[in-house]
């Protein structure tokens, strides 16, 4: 499922191959520091790689680093996805 | 003078340990292999200063216990070795600044350098230098490669504080940094990532985990009973069994002495499984049925997890894990557990609550036999046919699932969902591979055999003394009531709780039948860990969750085996 450009969904909502910059961290402050550490703040753009079957955990890449994100924890993280589509299979 | 070896987790810092101190420890390609200090020396000067290989931490400011240990740890050094991964240098280097925020001189190892070469990835060493004011030194910790220039410049590691106001501070500055010594050039899509991309695929993933799951295990099976058909066993029957028999001669075929060093001539022969004396079975047991198994388990699991391949497991398995209370990451320990259970209940110090780590430990003690145990179970309930052995895996899974469910529901606390860095694809050399499995497989002929044949020994001794007699009549009800096994198998039970290997061992002379056997080897998986174990249990877990989780595999083996019994 696409979204269109500009807006705004959680990591869980974003289609799969698509990028956005991340906007917000919806938790404690635990989770954010924790998220954080490991490249997931605001203003970092990330790439959606896959999602698991049965709300499993969403696969992502920053950088080059490749981070798999419990399913709930996903949903806590909002990013502004980009305007044009993703390339087929792009990184 | 003490050195610490820090950095994010999985960046080699274990491997690049082994090359600076010449001390092997075991290394893998999945962040959290190392969860305990490891001590090590190293040339400096006239003297040796002690190196520490520190768990990886992605920052100072503690969010899991293992780097609230590491934060603890860099108060006691005098210099920091900081291990970075040149392939994500953005992350690594937010570790680096925190590090020069503090009173001590450091000198950053720039790790994973070939890789990073080739991912088109290149950083201006000379500016990040000058940038941080440290050394620099781009490292290779797998093949050794800029070691000794490192260690060259150890003298040179300089202490430098800048602080910075907040994190967000902090980043900026990284960012700084990053876009001044590092350019990105394009290169061709390797065919690792092409696997990559098919593992990250939902469906992919699944088909990949069951070639590599199915793969692995008959390669094990293969490599294990060639080496027992075609080395170990022939070697025992040529070289061993005649001089054994000439000693048997010699002590007059019977007596003390004979029986505990040969044991019992079945049809006036040595059978290894049978015999039971210390120089026969005693030996038999370790080096020929167990050990062809524990090489070839332990080089497969050497190739998965240098590979990277365990941690795509993780997340495969995730969904399936929280239904026991945990995550996808806990079957990292429970691998390492079908070797030996001992390193797995430590590797549960991966993960993050401490709910979580007393259901992996309680769940690896019941349904995770080690490769030694698997080896005995494989040669004894195998002579049977194949459906035997099957059942008494099918148990155990069954068990190991239904306590999970179980545990999962009626203990308190918090289970954490799985956050973990899956690593790139990874082709080890051969050489590094070879060297684990020897770390492995050393470590368990010095520490397995003189355990097996202090085992063999008492149970030699007690049974001259006829002391199981009245353990045997005590537990009678229990053993024949319940389990339907005559009683001479609970002295099997207690030997147990030596060696697991032995005391499946112990089922042979007792003739009993498939059904009985696949009760028996089922109860002595689950029934209480062998000591070894134990002792970790109470260590990682603290005595008395450590005796909550042995009551549950007593009822459970009991369940169970009463189950099979009825069934079979």
């Amino acid at each position: 499922m696409a979204m269109r450009q500009g807006e705004r969904v959680t990591l869980v909502q974003m289609g799969r191959g698509q990028s956005g910059i991340v906007v917000e961290v919806l938790g404690g402050k635990g989770l954010v520091r924790r998220l954080g550490a490991l490249g997931i703040r605001p203003g970092k753009r990330v790439t959606k790689i896959s999602s698991a079957f049965f709300r499993g955990p969403v696969t992502l890449r920053v950088d080059s680093a490749q981070l798999a994100i419990g399913f709930g924890m996903a949903g806590r993280i909002v990013v502004e996805v980009d305007k044009e589509l993703p390339p087929s299979r792009g990184r | 003078m003490r050195i610490l070896l820090m950095g994010n987790p999985n960046v080699g810092k274990s491997a690049l340990f082994s090359r600076l101190t010449g001390t092997h420890i075991i290394a893998a390609n999945y962040p959290g292999t190392t969860v305990e200090f490891t001590r090590g020396y190293l040339r400096w000067g006239e003297e040796h200063a002690e190196v520490i290989d520190v768990p990886g931490i992605y920052t100072l400011e503690p969010t899991t216990r293992a780097e609230e240990v590491a934060v603890e740890m860099l108060k006691a050094g005098d210099l920091v070795i900081n291990v970075v991964d040149a392939t994500n240098l953005e992350r690594n280097l937010n570790l680096t600044l925190q590090l020069l925020e503090r009173r001590v001189p450091v000198i950053v190892a720039l790790n994973i350098w070939d890789d990073a070469r080739h991912r088109g990835i290149d950083i201006d060493v000379a500016r990040l230098e000058k940038l941080l004011e440290v050394p620099v030194v781009p490292t290779v910790g797998v093949t050794g490669e800029g070691v000794k220039e490192l260690v060259r410049r150890l003298p040179e590691a300089a202490m430098h504080q800048e602080s910075y106001a907040t994190s967000d501070e902090r980043w900026v500055r990284v960012g700084d940094i990053v876009s001044q010594v590092q350019s990105l050039s394009h290169r061709h899509h390797t065919w690792y990532e092409v696997l990559e991309d098919i593992s990250n695929h939902p469906l992919g993933g699944v088909l990949i985990a069951v070639v590599v799951l199915l793969a692995t295990f008959f390669a094990i099976r293969f490599i294990g009973e060639s080496l027992i058909n075609y080395v170990t066993a022939p070697l025992f029957e040529w070289l061993w069994t005649p001089l054994l028999m000439k000693l048997s001669l010699a002590l007059g075929s019977g007596g003390f002495w004979h029986s505990i060093l040969i044991g019992n001539l079945v049809d006036g022969r040595i059978d290894y499984f049978q015999s039971f004396g210390l120089l026969s079975t005693g030996l038999y047991i370790p080096l020929a049925a167990v050990l062809p198994y524990i090489i070839a388990f332990y080089l497969a699991l050497g190739i998965l997890e240098d590979v990277g391949y365990l941690p795509r497991l993780a997340v495969l398995l995730d969904t399936f894990m929280h239904r026991l209370g945990l995550h996808g990451y806990a079957i990292i320990p429970t691998i390492l557990g079908l070797g030996c259970n001992v390193p797995a209940v430590m590797a549960t110090r991966i993960l993050e609550s401490r709910r979580q780590r007393f259901i992996a430990a309680t769940l690896i003690s019941i349904g995770v036999p080690c490769a030694a145990m698997q080896a005995m179970i494989i040669g004894l309930v195998g002579q049977q046919g194949g459906e035997y052995v099957a059942m008494v895996y099918g148990s155990l899974f069954l068990s190991w699932v239904v306590v999970g469910l179980i545990l999962n529901r009626t203990i308190k606390g918090f289970s954490p969902e799985l956050l973990i860095e899956v690593p790139p694809y990874r082709l080890p050399p051969w050489r590094v591979i070879g060297e684990k499995l020897w770390l492995r497989v050393s470590g368990f002929i010095r520490e397995a055999l003189p355990i097996v044949l202090g085992a063999v020994l008492v149970v030699n001794v007690l049974y001259t003394l006829g002391a199981f007699d009245f353990v045997a009549g005590v537990t009678a009800p229990v053993v024949s009531g319940l389990l339907g096994l005559p009683r001479e198998a609970v002295i099997a039970l207690a030997v147990g709780f030596l060696r697991k290997d032995v005391a499946v061992g112990m089922l042979a002379p007792l003739a009993l039948t498939p059904g009985q056997l696949v009760v028996s080897c089922t109860v002595l998986a689950m029934f209480f860990p062998c000591v070894a174990t134990f002792v970790v249990l109470a260590r990682e877990l603290g005595w008395r969750d450590m005796l909550k989780a042995s009551g549950i595999m007593v009822v459970a083996a009991l369940v169970v085996g009463g189950l099979l019994n009825l069934l079979l």
